[in-house]
């Protein structure tokens, strides 16, 4: 018994360290030249330009319920006039970032664990090291560049939808006064709301690339086997899981700092 | 057999275990420069595993893995892949770049090794392609081509960088008998051509004795040989006749075969 939890807890502190060794690995190899600009140019495409359609969808959506479910819990209060403010600060501090996150976890977060899973499973990781070809520096840097740069645009868009959102629900169908819905909002959001949405967007963005590559580059090295089209999809699967789970912790542990 | 008597690669008691399963117990092996050394031996022996030391992919539980001199061991990443700056390698299965087309896979060392042109790459790729009589299929993806195709590309891919040692991983399995001659047919000539060593792990007993200059066997997690195909064949180590008798049938171990004509 004791030998099985021993076992275990050795399995996963094993896990950590390779994680945070490769975090570290990749984060030296962005700060290090050549810097190469196409690669990044590519990978915010993918996770960022095509990302966008769905977090539009979702931002748009999150205003008009934040909007609905706020302007009735605000009329018990009369106050439906801070409509705009409660969407807003909701939006910018916790559910832009949040969300966006998530939505990006499952878009882009889930391909890139499979895609570099597989190109484990080829051998085609292994051909890049045998050619001399740095696999962090090479797969792995242009995609953590293109998370950072991408996430805080990402969640900024999911803001500006939600916001707008918001807008159509409560000012257009439940009647709130346009200028209330604009005027409040400008009145009761500050630059440290904006600020607490992008630190969050830049950690999740972070954490997800830092998952997905992490978990797609190791999966030979997975206890319960990484081989095979199963073991592709069992690790995309728990990167997807262990990226959503860390995105709420962390914006727990964030939100509890920042305030 | 070609004389020379540089060593490319040196594997001094080399040991590795995976787990409580220990797959390399002491394998020692010279591959002199210029020489074309054929690895056989039955699955799951270790052929795989001791490749991927001399690649530097695995790192020896005990023992040296000398290439030129240096201990792969030993070497810090840069150093390491300064070493591999000299290889080629061929991979069981080509591991291609699947979502990049033919002409951009064979380019990719060119691009992130060099500071050449896209002209220049242009031409080294296609005098490659045009090596490996590959014509047309600049803009195909591998999923696009056929398993021999796919080994000569990855052959063209190997050699782009004009490498001093190339690798060889099972290069015919999976393929027939046409495809299996088309690959050691391009394998002579490129060798014959760009004179490098090559190490070759493969199962297709007898015809890769053709090629070989020198042919070790492993089995058990020990090296026996390294000896020239003739002497291979007629060696009377127990391990080796037992499995030549396997691959290549009773007609090589009998007494009077061994004395006339061989």
């Amino acid at each position: 018994m004791l030998e099985k939890i021993g076992d275990e807890v050795l399995y996963y502190l094993e896990q950590a360290g390779r994680m945070g060794i490769f975090l570290f690995t990749c984060l030296l190899n962005a700060v290090r030249p050549p810097y190469k600009i196409s690669p990044i140019v590519r990978q915010i495409h993918f996770i960022g330009h095509r990302s966008v359609f769905v977090i539009l969808f979702t931002g748009t959506f999150t205003g008009m319920v934040l909007a609905l479910q706020g302007y009735y819990t605000l009329r018990r209060f009369g106050s439906e006039a801070l409509l705009g403010s409660a969407v807003a600060l909701a939006l910018l501090r916790e559910l832009g970032p949040v969300i966006s996150a998530l939505m990006v976890v499952g878009r882009a977060g889930s391909a890139i664990c499979a895609e570099i899973g597989i190109m484990r499973n080829s051998e085609q990781i292994d051909a890049l090291e045998c050619m001399a070809i740095d696999p962090y520096k090479y797969l792995m840097v242009p995609k953590f560049i293109a998370a950072i740069v991408a996430m805080p645009l990402l969640t900024s868009i999911f803001d500006v939808a939600g916001i707008v959102g918001g807008y159509l629900v409560g000012v257009s169908m439940l009647g709130v006064p346009a200028g209330s819905y604009f005027q409040e909002m400008y009145r009761s959001v500050v630059w440290a709301d904006v600020e607490m949405g992008l630190v969050k967007s830049l950690v999740f963005g972070l954490l997800i690339i830092w998952i997905a590559t992490a978990k797609g580059f190791f999966l030979h090295l997975e206890r319960s086997g990484g081989f095979g089209a199963e073991g592709v999809s069992r690790t995309t699967t728990s990167a997807v899981v262990l990226s959503s789970v860390a995105i709420l912790v962390s914006d727990y542990l964030i939100s509890a700092i920042l305030l | 057999m070609k004389e020379t008597n540089n060593i490319a690669i040196e594997l001094i008691d080399v040991e590795r275990s995976f787990g409580t399963q220990q797959v390399l117990r002491k394998v020692n092996l010279v591959v002199e420069e210029g020489t074309t050394t054929v690895i056989v031996g039955p699955s799951g022996q270790g052929k795989s595993v001791m490749l991927k030391h001399m690649l530097g992919l695995l790192r020896p539980d005990r023992g040296q893995v000398l290439v030129y001199g240096q201990d792969l061991a030993r070497l810090g990443k840069s150093q390491l892949n300064e070493v591999r700056k000299d290889y080629g390698v061929l991979f069981q299965n080509a591991a291609l770049f699947d979502s990049m087309n033919i002409f951009d896979n064979v380019a990719l060392p060119l691009r992130e090794r060099t500071e050449f042109g896209e002209d220049e790459i242009r031409d080294c790729v296609e005098e490659k392609l045009a090596l490996m009589d590959l014509d047309g299929v600049n803009e195909k993806y591998p999923a696009q081509l056929s398993g021999g195709m796919k080994k000569r590309v990855g052959l063209a891919r190997a050699l782009v960088m004009n490498p001093r040692i190339v690798f060889f991983d099972e290069p015919t399995t999976g393929l027939d008998v046409s495809r299996s001659n088309e690959i050691y047919r391009l394998f002579y000539q490129t060798q014959a051509r760009l004179k490098y060593t090559a190490v070759i792990v493969s199962h297709d007993v007898p015809k890769i004795f053709k090629l070989a200059d020198r042919v070790a066997l492993i089995a058990n997690g020990v090296v026996e040989g390294s000896m020239t195909p003739e002497e291979f064949q007629l060696s009377e180590d127990p391990n080796i006749r037992s499995f030549v008798r396997e691959t290549m049938g009773p007609l090589y171990c009998s007494k009077e075969e061994e004395t006339c004509g061989l």
